[in-house]
Formats: structure tokens, sequence, C-alpha cells
């Protein structure tokens, strides 16, 4: 049964967690990571004076803080109030990567840095808004409610290739991260980057060709779309304001906006890729051997 | 349905557990160890016979303009100062020299282990700016770092031989002693409070070694007689080496030049 203000709770649980990426990228990009050389505590205080790096260090902090008593609600009110079994395993998955995303960032802290755990940090990052979005989705009216199934064929399947598009998404957010915390080169990032959109696009033209006529089909198909090529175009910005402050003595608003503004794209490109997948499943089904094509009613 | 979000679920950790992939062996800190002294006594030095090597280090080409720093973020640190800071990266003096280059001999001596002087190196922060910006101490030297500023800073060497270590230092608070075990050369410092400030610490295991002040020059004294190779060590123009025979009581010259 739809819980509205369940729906209208996980939505905030959501934007809130996009805030959180994007407090995150402040910290990279300001080079603040370590300017808070203590965890959990911040210069010994709850509350540091907030000045220069100790701005962005510590307001991720208490952003993470404030999700992660967001995500504690989120994962009792769904075990409480959602009648399926597997919503209620998702809150406490999203609880979990809460907790393991709080411990990396801690982690960062404590061991200065070190990539595997700053790359890991950041795409769970990305993992964890993905799983808000995906909360916020299932929880929807549109999602609950009855639903017409189209049919597809054709090889690869919709269904491989929606469920292959976040896992591409999530290796070059991976790429990105480790470019960001200088683990590789760029290069990696940008080969993906055309990897990505090739599969990006792939998608969103067979969806639009043969399903337009199925609007949470279409609708994801377009969000994709539109958010992925903003995407490219920040990536794009983001290495050339970067190549244009190289010189400069500290981090300059142009880079930092810009790489922020890539960052917080990057989560939108996975959750929305998240999102077309879910509906690939729940709108599309395959072809049944002996059957003739066409609609099918489920609820 | 249920498959489908389980499998899903699946995969996601598989990727997560290798996103994070890389070296291991980075987080892992090489442990203190103590100067070398494998090699016998402590050196002592020949005043008799020792020599020295004097020179300055040029810079030819256009002088490169340093970019103003911005230091709205801390009103502390913009307070501190009349005028805007310029970054240190590049300093070129009056006279067409460049300072804040380190020069020392790199190889050439004998191995045996010099005794670090007891004084310490004094690393200031001050107006939000190192000072110097670039410091020089033997291994086991102490270095004195001082925060004269009414703000927080957080000290952060990173080094690739040596024990990395971030630690912050309050407003005027107690200064910090540390020292290096093991000789390496130009160690990044960071304030990440404050992004622009940047020195490097330059660790050597034996007393010959200098960084060159706002006159470009520089003087090794007290070398045993022999050949050695000097290196010239600059942030931003890299190194340069230069092979030089010193003898008896002898004073050499070794002029290094750095192109912009």
């Amino acid at each position: 049964m739809h819980n509205l203000w369940l729906h209208r709770y996980t939505l905030v649980v959501a934007i809130c967690t996009l805030l959180l990426v994007v407090a995150g990228g402040l910290v990279t990009s300001n080079d603040a990571g370590l300017s808070v050389p203590d965890w959990p505590l911040s210069y010994g205080k709850l509350m540091p004076p907030m000045e220069g790096g100790v701005r962005f260090e510590h307001g991720h902090r208490m952003v993470a803080t404030t999700v992660g008593v967001l995500t504690i609600i989120l994962a009792i009110w769904l075990w409480r109030a959602e009648t399926r079994r597997w919503m209620k395993r998702l809150g406490l998955v999203a609880l979990a990567a809460v907790i393991v995303q709080g411990v990396l960032g801690g982690m960062t802290v404590i061991f200065m840095l070190p990539k595997p755990v700053s790359i890991s940090h950041a795409c769970l990052a990305q993992l964890f808004f993905s799983t808000t979005v995906s909360i916020a989705l299932f929880t929807s009216s549109g999602w609950q409610g009855r639903r017409l199934m189209v049919e597809d064929s054709g090889s690869p399947s919709l269904h491989a290739l929606a469920l292959a598009v976040p896992m591409f998404v999530l290796t070059q957010l991976a790429l990105g991260a480790a470019a960001r915390h200088k683990a590789l080169g760029v290069l990696p990032h940008v080969a993906g980057a055309a990897v990505v959109t090739g599969m990006i696009l792939w998608i969103v033209i067979r969806v639009l060709v043969r399903h337009s006529d199925v609007a949470p089909l279409r609708r994801s198909a377009l969000s994709l779309l539109t958010i992925a090529i903003s995407q490219v175009f920040l990536g794009v910005a983001a290495y050339m304001s970067r190549i244009a402050t190289i010189d400069a003595p500290q981090p300059m608003g142009v880079m930092i906006g810009f790489t922020v503004a890539h960052v917080a794209a990057g989560a939108l490109t996975m959750a929305a890729s998240v999102v077309m997948a879910a509906q690939v499943f729940r709108y599309v089904r395959r072809p049944l051997a002996h059957m003739p094509a066409g609609v099918a009613v489920a609820s | 349905m249920k498959r489908i979000l389980i499998s899903c679920g699946a995969v996601s950790l598989l990727l997560l557990a290798g996103c994070g992939k890389s070296d291991q062996a980075e987080s892992v800190k090489p442990k203190e160890e103590p100067t070398k002294t494998a090699a016998g006594a402590p050196a002592a030095v020949d005043d008799a016979n020792a020599g020295s090597v004097t020179g300055k280090v040029s810079f030819s080409g256009e002088k490169p303009v340093m970019k103003n720093i911005s230091m709205d973020a801390t009103p502390a640190c913009a307070k501190a100062h009349t005028t805007p800071q310029k970054s240190q990266e590049v300093v070129v003096n009056d006279n067409g020299t460049l300072r804040n280059t380190f020069v020392w001999v790199k190889a050439g001596l004998a191995d045996k282990p010099y005794t670090p002087p007891t004084d310490a190196v004094k690393l200031e922060q001050k107006g939000c700016i190192y000072e110097p910006h670039v410091v020089a101490v033997m291994t086991g030297q102490d270095l004195e770092i001082i925060n004269d500023d009414p703000t927080n800073h957080n000290i952060h060497p990173q080094p690739k031989d040596n024990r990395e270590w971030n630690e912050s230092q309050p407003p005027k608070g107690d200064s910090k002693k540390k020292s290096f075990a093991r000789q390496e050369i130009m160690i990044p410092v960071k304030c990440n409070v404050h992004p622009w400030m940047r020195a490097y610490i330059s660790v050597v295991s034996h007393p010959f070694f200098a960084v060159t002040g706002d006159d470009g020059s520089f003087t090794l004294k007290g070398l045993p007689p022999g050949t050695y190779t000097i290196e010239a060590v600059h942030e931003k123009f890299g190194s340069k080496e230069m092979s030089i025979t010193v003898g008896p009581k002898e004073s050499k010259t070794a002029d290094f030049d750095f192109k912009g």
C-alpha cells in the first residue's frame, strides 16, 4: 500500500544524500581532506572554528551525520511500515552502507587519505545515493500501482543492457575517483567516458525507439540522456578549468565549481541508470516462447 | 523481481570491493629507523684540511609573475598582511638569482655517520605563510615548528621515505619538535586548512647542504678533500648536478643556472 509520507521522506533523504555528495566533492576540490587531523571529533571538539579548509571538512561531517540519522529513521520506518519484505531489507542495506561509509570517511582522516580507502569512500557515496533514489522510486505510487508490460526482443536483451549500464557507470565513477585521488591518470576516465556515453546512448535510443509510449520508460530514458550529456560537458569544463588554474597557489573557484558539479552529476548519472534499469525490469518482459507478442497487464 | 534485486545487490558489492583496489602497500608507512651508523665512528670535520664550495644559483629567462594568494577564507590570515601575498613557488631576487633552492652534496662523501646538531631548525607559520619556504635539517635533528598566528594550522609533511604525519597546532600554541629518520630531499609540507601554505623540508644524513636566500648564494663548508656531486634542487625547476673536486683547504666555485 502506498504511504505518501514515507515516500516524501525518502525524497528528503535522497536530496540530503546528494547534498552530502556535493559536500564531499567540496572537501576534495578544496584540498581540505586533512584540514581536520582528528576523527570523529574535530580539533577535539564537536564544533571547531569554521574557517579555511575546516569549513569544508567539518561541514561534510555535519551533513554526513545528518544523513546518517535520516537513514536510521528511514530504515526503522521501512521496517515498520513496509509490507514488502525486500523493501525492509533494502532499508537495512542503506543503513549498513551509511555506517560503512562513515567508517571509511574516518579511515581517510586517520590514515591520511590512503588511495584505496578514499576511492572506496567515493564509490560507496555514489552507490548509497543510488540506493536512496531507488527507495524513493520503490515507495512511489507509480511503482506500486498497476502496470502495462511491454515485450522486447533482440540481442542483447534490454534487461541485460539495463543491468550493464549502471555497472559501466559505476566503473567510470571509480576511474574518476581514482584520477581525483591520483591513483590513476585522467586518460582511463576520459576513455571510460566515451564508453559509458555510448552505452547510455544505446539503451536510451533503444527505449525511445521501441517503448516511448510507456511513460515511465520514456521519462527515465530522457532523464538519463539529459544528465549524461550534461555530465560530459561538465567533465570537459572541470578538466579545462583545472588546466587553466594549474599555476594558482590554491584551488580556484572556477575549478571547484565545475569539479563539484561534475561529481554531483556523476551521482545523478549513476542514480538515473539505476532507475532506468528498475523501470526496464518493471515494464518490459522478455518474449515468451510460443506466445504472440503483445501487451500484458500485471500488478 | 526479488531475484533480480538480489543479483543487482551482489554485483554492486562485487564492484565496490573492486573499485577501491589498488596498491595496498601505499597505506603501510615506513617505520622510523635510526640514522645509519654501520660505518663506524661518527665522522668529524678535519678543519685543517677542509675545503669548501661556494656558488650562486642564477635564473635566466623571463621572470615569472607569481599569483596573489587569497586569504579571504580565514580573516585572521588576511588581517596579518597589508599587501597581497604572492606564491613563493618561484622567487627571483633583485640580482637575478633564485631564492629557496636547496643545494647539497649528493654523492662523494665517505659512508660515515655524522652527528646532528643539537640546535633545532625553526619552521614558523607567520601570517599563514611558512617561513622559511625551504628548510633543511640533518637526519635526527630537531625541526621546531611554531605557530605565530591567531588561527589553527595543521602541519602535514608528505614524505615518501619517512613517516607521514598530520597534526594540528592551535593559535599561538606550543611549538612542536619533530625529526626525520631518513635522508629525503624536498619533502612537501602542506596546511590543509590554508591550501596556499606550502613548504619543503630536506633531510640530509650529513651537514653539507644549504638553501639559497635573498642573494642566491650558498656555501658548503668543511668538506674533506674529494670529488663530489653537488646538486641544486628547486621545487618548480627540478634539479641540476655538477661534479667538483675539492683539494685540501681549497675553495671551489659551483654556479648553477635555472632557466624559466
